[in-house]
């Protein structure tokens, strides 16, 4: 068929259909008079979106992301009822811990930034964490359960601990099919296991080459995640981010014990209990070299020993759990540590959304929203500015000084 | 019946729930575990994968062959965190005799 063909062409083309690409897509259809096409090279959930840990929190170093992240949280909590589809959702709060004073400082102006947007976050005891979490061994009220082989008593000897309560945690799944049934009422097409193989410009358009025919758009977004500079690289475009793989691991169902997200600034490590019953979680490993840029998803002992020992020196009483499940994904990181947004220098037409390190998930109800206002000619949300594209390219602004120091995992 | 039908006993899944999957055009069985859960739980699918791939084939009407089985995940078998601390832990050189 002719790429001329109407069948063929959409108004916007949006690559990648993981939670940001089909959410863009859910919000812009919304505003109406549009045809969405979401493309993706293989099936829902197969990406990021489906291996991510599923957290949803406010507690944030950067005034950007508490509110953004606010905003997030809102409609999270609204998500099952508007979509009629269960995401799993409990409020059951963040709890950070610091080992060392210079890690508990900053929690303390992260604390204040956070109380000046009226969240609930405060710096509490780490006999209140003992409290909240009795399975802790916080390593100054002695230990409260049997020592794990392998553990060290007392090895995690914390100085500090916030909590926020009105975080949360969901099933990252359902938000895809959620979005996905949504978008397709409202007129969206989505198509997986379709490859985008070439890009071309044609006058204003772009066509794209595709195992299932030839396609004509008039706007591409770039919704690829990790995978975004490959695209980018197609439509003739550069971009700066780089995926770093990130494991996480599944234990088998126990009975509710665990309310917060548990969570060490130092080691990265984080630990939930989702609605399922499982604990999961993960834990920061020095990130290995990758020149060539690859997005690597292979599993490795060595991340389920560093967080086997994570956890049972946080919570010795988890040493008879079972690990059932590992698995990988990548973070999408930016070279300073920001997410890049909007139109890409030098490509007109192609907007791109990606950088969000491994917090995507839980932004892109959000940023979606916005994204999609700002595509149908609305006023840019101040994101835009902040997590510009040409702030890497020749002449762009400098480099953002203020780094988000709240990235986990 | 078939909402009677388990086919993976960790996530009591059952065959109605497979078939709803499919029918809402997850005929895949990568597609199928993250739809319906099956497989997720201690056993990793290695008592009901054959199951689910059976009724994935005939509520599509596809020849079983053509299925792949789900990407398996480690560990093996399910191991205790205690054991894979021990395992991750080095001797220190003055331990060692």
């Amino acid at each position: 068929m002719s790429a001329r063909g109407s069948s063929n062409r959409a108004d916007v083309v949006i690559i990648g259909a993981g939670v940001m690409g089909l959410a863009i897509a859910y919000n812009l259809a919304a505003r109406g008079g549009r045809r969405i096409l979401v493309l993706d090279e293989h099936y829902l959930a197969w990406g990021a979106s489906g291996r991510n840990g599923g957290g949803v929190r406010q507690q944030w170093s950067m005034e950007m992301n508490v509110r953004l992240m606010q905003e997030s949280t809102e409609i999270c909590a609204h998500f099952a009822e508007e979509m009629g589809i269960n995401v799993w959702m409990r409020r059951g709060g963040y709890l950070f811990l610091a080992r060392t004073k210079a890690a508990a400082e900053r929690l303390e102006r992260n604390v204040a930034l956070q109380n000046r947007c009226d969240l609930p976050t405060r710096m509490i005891s780490l006999a209140d964490a003992q409290d909240l979490v009795p399975e802790l061994d916080t390593g100054n009220t002695g230990n409260r359960g049997s020592t794990a082989p392998g553990a060290t008593p007392g090895a995690d000897r914390f100085v500090a601990a916030c909590y926020n309560p009105t975080d949360a945690i969901v099933f990252p799944w359902p938000f895809l099919w959620g979005y996905a049934r949504a978008a397709e009422r409202r007129g969206v097409k989505i198509q997986t296991g379709v490859p985008v193989t070439a890009i071309e410009r044609q006058g204003d358009d772009f066509v794209l080459t595709t195992p299932a025919g030839v396609l004509t758009a008039g706007r591409l977004v770039c919704a690829a995640g990790a995978w975004s500079p490959r695209v980018a690289r197609l439509a003739g475009g550069g971009l700066p981010d780089r995926p770093v793989r990130h494991e996480i691991l599944s234990t088998e169902p126990l009975k509710p014990f665990l309310k917060p997200m548990v969570s060490v600034i130092e080691s990265g490590l984080y630990v939930s209990q989702s609605l399922r019953g499982e604990l999961v979680g993960g834990v920061s490993m020095p990130e290995e070299s990758n020149p060539d840029g690859e997005v690597r998803l292979g599993s490795r002992l060595d991340f389920l020993t560093t967080m086997a020992r994570g956890l049972c020196a946080l919570m010795p009483r988890l040493g008879h759990v079972k690990v059932v499940r590992q698995w990988a994904g990548p973070y999408d990181v930016s070279p300073d540590g920001n997410p890049i947004v909007g139109e890409l220098p030098g490509v007109p037409g192609f907007y791109v959304v990606c950088g969000f390190g491994g917090h995507g998930f839980m932004m892109a109800p959000v940023v979606a929203r916005h994204y999609a206002a700002y595509l149908d000619g609305g006023p840019p949300h101040p994101f835009f500015t902040a997590w510009s594209a040409d702030r890497f390219g020749p002449g762009g602004a400098p480099p953002a000084t203020d780094r988000e120091e709240m990235i986990i995992g | 019946m078939s909402r009677k039908v388990i086919l993976c006993r960790c996530e009591d899944v059952t065959l109605a729930d497979v078939q709803h999957a499919v029918k809402l055009g997850r005929a895949d069985l990568e597609e199928v575990k993250r739809y319906t859960g099956f497989g997720t739980g201690p056993c990793q699918g290695k008592e009901c994968l054959r199951e689910v791939a059976h009724a994935v084939a005939e509520a599509a009407a596809i020849d079983p062959a053509a299925l792949s089985p789900f990407t398996a995940r480690p560990p093996l078998v399910p191991i205790e965190l205690g054991v894979l601390a021990a395992a991750g832990r080095r001797p220190a050189p003055s331990t060692r005799k």
